[in-house]
């Protein structure tokens, strides 16, 4: 839908760096990141501008160490970024003081994270319901509402349960219908399928594409997977030592890798695809007879 | 030899000190002092209120309702019965009122530290080798000055044993809440949790095993303090003891010890029955 064509996070220059930047040095620009680097500060996230849109899916690809949790706690400010400008739903996140930054991730933000998060001594019920108490809602008005997303990432009649008694994808979904009764417009995904194996893995990313069809949601996802990436992402972006390298479609980055290091990465994928088109007809052949030869006997 | 003229003492000051605050805060401490016999007190009636085969009942019916196996029950049962056939009953219950109180102040003043050490990383670095000094510290050193503000009696014994005892729960409470998972804490603060709404519903609540250990612990110093502070007039099972070690009556110090072992291993055995129930559920529950 064209008319949904609006930036609801805006980033700008944000940098994210760990450790001391020398006596005396505030990084207030990415123009000093270098010389906080030549100090012995670490640079996780490096001038890193992108915007997403309302409704869209956007995936951060790169792997471990390349600063995307890091980038993505940032947007929340769960990290605190050094420099740099965050703005979501015409809101500027950077600038918020403890109250109002409190209340835009009661209202404006759910996150999911890889290690699920839940709280061991609650059931999935008062797991998926917690952020609504934070925010201070009457139980019965909260305990509906988490019955209705329980419902919708499939775990009705597991509300009773602890966490300890459910599967990693039982727990993840867990995780989600608590992002999701938050009814915030924007989603945080930090790896969220990673811990799960591969079947389940890719079950959950079906159930997140039924999900995103049904409710249109901004959402940011984070992951290591180029699979995962290219198979859920609206756009995507690669970051390779907090830089972003590339930011296009998945087609964009399959077809056309803008360096070497992200024709590295695509080639395997490219690869496995000509194999899987080169062996099909054998395949099927091979199946034919087989079939064939069964009969006959 | 070490050469006389570098002696220097603080003895006198500490003297002097203590003497000044007997002197200048007598009236408090009287306060203090009766406030604290009160409660005693009270609790002494009340644990000496309840018949004796209603304790031991109700203890093995807690046992078994915590554990279900029904030897520890009848364990626990048999060790309290082994107190009154001893004849110690009513000196044990004294010996427990003294535990008990102190015990709750312990943790009225324990867990709090604890908490603020936990949270509030100055708070931690004082707290610390307080309670080093306070582990190292000889046991009797406490009795001192609490029986020069005091006097002697049970109030003193109570204060004593605070001191004593109060060092494990602050531990442990601090040790339990720093534990806690911090990919859980990132959640709640990413739902939007305030400071406080995290220590209540994220940190306290994983952290009750190490704080009920602590209480554990806690408890069974007290126990082992209260005997020691019958050096300066507490009564109870530790008065038995120590007329038996001035008599040589070896076969009463025994019967002493046993039931202050008796005591000990039921408080232990039910407290620690307490802190199962708070480990977060394992497995599929309907």
């Amino acid at each position: 839908m064209r008319s949904e064509n609006f930036p609801v996070v805006e980033v700008k220059h944000l940098c994210k760096i760990f450790g001391s930047p020398g006596r005396g040095l505030k990084v207030d620009s990415p123009d000093l990141l270098e010389q906080a680097e030549n100090n012995g500060a670490i640079c996780a996230v490096r001038n890193v501008s992108f915007r997403v849109n309302h409704g869209e899916v956007f995936v951060i690809m790169g792997l471990s160490g390349s600063g995307k949790s890091t980038l993505i706690r940032c947007l929340s400010r769960l990290v605190e970024p050094t420099c740099g400008q965050v703005m979501i739903d015409g809101e500027e996140v950077t600038n918020m003081d403890e109250k109002q930054l409190t209340q835009f991730r009661r209202t404006k933000v759910a996150m999911v994270f890889q290690h699920y998060g839940l709280l061991p001594h609650r059931t999935v019920l008062e797991n998926v319901t917690f952020g609504l108490k934070l925010r201070g809602m009457k139980v019965a008005e909260r305990e509906e509402a988490a019955r209705q997303a329980i419902q919708l990432v499939g775990l009705a009649g597991w509300e009773k349960q602890y966490p300890a008694g459910l599967s990693g994808g039982m727990q993840q979904r867990v995780g989600i219908a608590r992002a999701l009764v938050q009814d915030a417009n924007i989603l945080l995904m930090d790896e969220p399928f990673s811990g799960l194996d591969p079947l389940i893995r890719r079950e959950m990313q079906d159930e997140l594409i039924r999900l995103q069809e049904e409710l249109r949601k901004t959402i940011l996802f984070v992951t290591h997977d180029l699979n995962e990436a290219l198979y859920l992402g609206d756009r995507m972006a690669v970051m390779r030592e907090g830089a972003f390298v590339q930011v296009g479609s998945p087609q964009e980055v399959l077809q056309h890798p803008a360096d070497d290091y992200v024709r590295r990465f695509v080639q395997d994928e490219r690869r496995i695809t000509q194999m899987v088109e080169n062996s099909s007809k054998p395949a099927v052949v091979r199946s034919l007879d087989k079939a064939r030869s069964l009969s006959a006997s | 030899m070490f050469p006389e003229f570098l002696h220097f003492h603080v003895a006198e000051s500490i003297d002097l000190f203590v003497k000044w605050l007997t002197v200048a805060w007598g009236p408090f401490f009287k306060y203090f002092s009766n406030f604290i016999l009160g409660f005693l007190i009270h609790i002494k009636d009340l644990l000496l209120f309840i018949p004796w085969w209603l304790w031991i009942s109700g203890v093995g019916i807690i046992s078994w309702w915590q554990t279900r196996r029904v030897i520890t029950a009848l364990s626990l049962m048999a060790l309290l019965m082994t107190i009154g056939l001893f004849g110690l009953w009513t000196v044990a219950m004294e010996t427990l009122a003294i535990v008990l109180t102190s015990v709750i102040m312990a943790l009225i003043i324990g867990i709090p530290i604890g908490v603020a050490a936990a949270e509030f990383r100055q708070v931690s670095a004082i707290v610390k080798p307080l309670l080093d000094v306070m582990q190292t510290m000889p046991s009797f050193v406490y009795l001192i000055p609490a029986l020069m503000l005091f006097g002697l009696g049970k109030v003193p014994g109570v204060i004593a044993t605070v001191i004593y005892a109060v060092p494990p729960v602050v531990r442990l409470t601090e040790l339990g809440i720093r534990q806690v998972s911090s990919s859980i804490q990132e959640a709640a603060l990413a739902f939007g949790a305030t400071r406080w709404q995290l220590l209540r519903e994220v940190r306290l609540p994983l952290a009750m095993p190490s704080i009920l250990a602590g209480v554990n612990q806690t408890t069974m110093m007290a126990l082992a303090m209260v005997v020691i502070a019958s050096m300066i007039g507490a009564g109870g099972l530790g008065e038995k003891v120590l007329v038996s070690i001035n008599r040589m009556a070896v076969g009463n110090g025994f019967e002493a010890g046993m039931a202050v072992v008796a005591l000990a291993i039921v408080i232990d055995r039910l407290t620690q029955g307490v802190a199962r129930h708070w480990q977060p559920p394992e497995g599929i529950s309907k």
